[in-house]
């Protein structure tokens, strides 16, 4: 399945050992498929050891979740995803929040064989579900935007061999996701994240890493509180070990809704939580085993070097008519090198379902990533993908290519670019669906210059309170509840999971499946007539509050 | 009415007097509260064969002379994703 146009990008590769490691895990689980198919396990002992691999019981079926660590793919992975959807399932994947692939239509027996498929391009399944630190995200511009102090990648990864099957966290309280950035501008969500680290430069111009910890959705949201301003570059490690230990042994474990770390910081204050981590992280310096060597650090760097750029390039943006420069508007950030762009691909043409790429697209994205990309992409949490270093020469024929694929959509941080979390079409334990409400909203506002006379808009939805959609972050969120087995939506404004987050304001009641596009429309309606010069819709949020906003909600259900 | 999953698989199943189809149309509804428990235990007393896992109970009601589930997800899980109407058992496909 080699195929002869495939460039091979500079990522991280397995070692021998992490190859040994993976295929040692694969006949592990392999072992406790046949148990089970047998009888020798039931069903209470095999769920743990499924959810360890990835493996959910969804509403029809298994489901299984692929980590993408830090959201990037190789152009190879990209087919082999294809094939694995194409051969085991419906022909189709969804790309998730987490940056993960999830596939809906999985069979039990052909799990082994997926994993072996997985394991030989250095993919697995391991810690995407169970209480454990999960796929570690980055920002999706790593390495390629000008903005950052240094490539987030190298860290994320060391982060992510840590964390994998680390004795003493594979059994936490909850679940624990950590995400790394490397700009003031963010977009990881990092302030939602159980732990985050962002790196910073300090006074004398040292690149180390602040360290954030207690952010989350769900039911109870809180944006992270700053554990230490400035950790150095060998102390990382111990730092992120000192605030796993601390919340490992003091969260609670007798209330599932009190297990994140983010109850434990918010319950005893985050001056105390900082004290107890800072005990802990003395007690790990002091004993010295776990120093991050500067050698270990330039060892993992060397993965992520940048590909040789051209020079000579024109770094002006080409010509190539009306429709073209709508997306390039959109969807093309800068890069680090001149004559060089970063491309978004939106999967969300109005009317499609958000994340979702057939085996054929997936195919012909990884065709764009050897031809034009070197090889790679990103998986972002908005659910889209990124071409990250693309020729601005080039960048007319990848959106060419694209609009065959209907991935064209030139609204990269518009309304219509909606995450949506898969809610009740496939998930056990949604409420209501989401799909199709992100659906109806992309369709009602898919005229294209009232997209961009809105401007930046984002829209989460989720279908249950678990905020896998990330309705909270949402400058306008959505969440599904159920009503005596109806679907009704509340709406969220105010909402940021960037660089100014915040956490949405609850407008009042939820608004039927019919009613809810509606309502969002005279939502926007107001930002339209009431704005200022230069204010995007969280903005004039943040200036008016939410009664004009509500007035105009439920004006129309009211009459 | 009965549901569960096919361990082997996943398929969505319905319980039909001691054994299971893949339609909802098919299955059984039992009359009361009764015989919807018994036919519950029926089925967890099966779980060590090994065949299906996690039955429950769900409610339907009778419209248009068609037996429907009371709950959207109940509709869902019968008929497959409202927004891939070429995938599961609306498409006619059964996971097997």
């Amino acid at each position: 399945m080699l195929n002869p146009k495939q460039v091979e990008p500079n990522m991280y590769r397995y070692d021998e050992f992490d190859a040994r490691f993976v295929s040692e895990r694969v006949e592990q689980f392999a072992g406790q498929v046949e148990r089970r198919l047998s009888g020798e396990l039931t069903e209470d002992q095999f769920k743990p050891l499924r959810l360890m691999n990835g493996l959910y019981l969804q509403l029809h079926a298994y489901m299984l979740r692929i980590a993408v660590p830090y959201g990037t793919l190789s152009s190879r992975q990209m087919r082999r995803l294809a094939h694995i959807a194409r051969t085991y399932d419906k022909d189709f994947g969804h790309f998730t929040t987490r940056t993960n692939l999830q596939l809906n239509w999985i069979k039990l027996v052909d799990v082994p064989a997926i994993l072996r498929e997985l394991a030989e391009v250095e993919m697995h399944c391991i810690q995407t579900s169970g209480n454990c630190v999960r796929n570690v995200t980055a920002d999706q511009f790593a390495g390629a935007t000008d903005e950052e102090i240094e490539d987030p990648r190298p860290l994320a990864e060391i982060i992510r061999q840590w964390s994998s099957l680390h004795p003493e966290f594979v059994f936490l309280a909850r679940k624990f996701k950590i995400a790394v950035g490397a700009t003031e501008k963010d977009r990881a969500a990092l302030q939602y994240h159980d732990m985050a680290v962002q790196i910073v430069k300090n006074a004398e111009g040292r690149i180390g890493y602040k360290v954030m910890a207690g952010g989350g959705m769900g039911r109870t949201p809180y944006i992270a509180h700053v554990m230490r301003e400035f950790v150095e570059r060998e102390d990382i490690l111990a730092y992120l070990e000192a605030v796993l230990r601390v919340y490992n042994q003091d969260s609670r474990r007798d209330n599932i809704h009190k297990q994140r770390i983010k109850i434990l910081i918010n319950t005893i204050g985050p001056e105390e939580m900082r004290g107890r981590v800072a005990r802990e992280f003395e007690e790990i310096k002091r004993t010295g085993t776990l120093q991050l060597p500067q050698e270990e650090l330039d060892r993992i760097t060397a993965y992520f070097a940048l590909p040789r750029f051209e020079t000579g390039l024109s770094d002006d943006m080409p010509e190539a008519g009306k429709d073209f420069a709508d997306w390039a508007r959109t969807n093309v950030h800068k890069h680090r090198a001149p004559g060089y762009a970063i491309a978004t691909i939106t999967l969300k043409t109005p009317g499609q379902v958000p994340g979702d790429a057939t085996s054929a697209q997936m195919d012909t994205i990884a065709d764009l990533m050897d031809e034009f990309s070197v090889g790679e992409v990103r998986v972002t949490h908005e659910q889209n993908l990124v071409l990250p270093h693309v020729r601005k020469k080039d960048l007319p024929a990848i959106f060419a290519k694209l609009k065959e694929l209907d991935f064209a959509s030139p609204n990269a941080g518009l309304i219509t670019d909606i995450i949506a979390c898969p809610g009740l079409d496939y998930c056990d334990l949604a409420n209501a669906r989401s799909i199709p409400i992100a659906q109806s909203i992309a369709k009602k506002f898919e005229n294209l210059a009232r997209q961009q006379d809105i401007g930046e808009l984002k829209i989460k939805i989720s279908g249950c309170i678990n905020a896998c959609g990330h309705h909270h972050a949402g400058h306008i969120g959505i969440l599904g509840v159920d009503k005596k087995g109806v679907e009704f939506y509340q709406l969220q404004l105010g909402g940021s999971g960037a660089e100014d987050a915040s956490i949405g304001d609850i407008m009042g009641p939820g608004f039927t499946e019919h009613e809810i596009a509606g309502a969002v429309e005279r939502v926007v309606d107001v930002y339209l007539k009431t704005r200022k010069d230069g204010e995007r819709f969280l903005d004039t949020y943040r200036r008016l509050g939410m009664a004009p906003f509500k007035d105009a909600a439920y004006e129309k259900v009211a009459a | 009415m009965l549901t569960a999953n096919r361990l082997r698989d996943g398929d969505v199943l319905y319980r039909k007097g001691d054994g299971w189809v893949p339609l909802l149309a098919d299955g059984e509804v039992y009359a009361d509260q009764a015989s919807a428990d018994a036919a519950l235990a029926a089925a967890n007393a099966e779980l060590a064969n090994n065949t299906f896992v996690a039955p429950y109970l769900f409610e339907v009601r009778e419209a248009c002379g068609k037996i429907v589930p009371v709950k959207e997800r109940e509709i869902i899980r019968a008929a497959g994703p409202t927004v891939h109407p070429h995938t599961g058992k609306q498409a006619g496909q059964i996971n097997a």
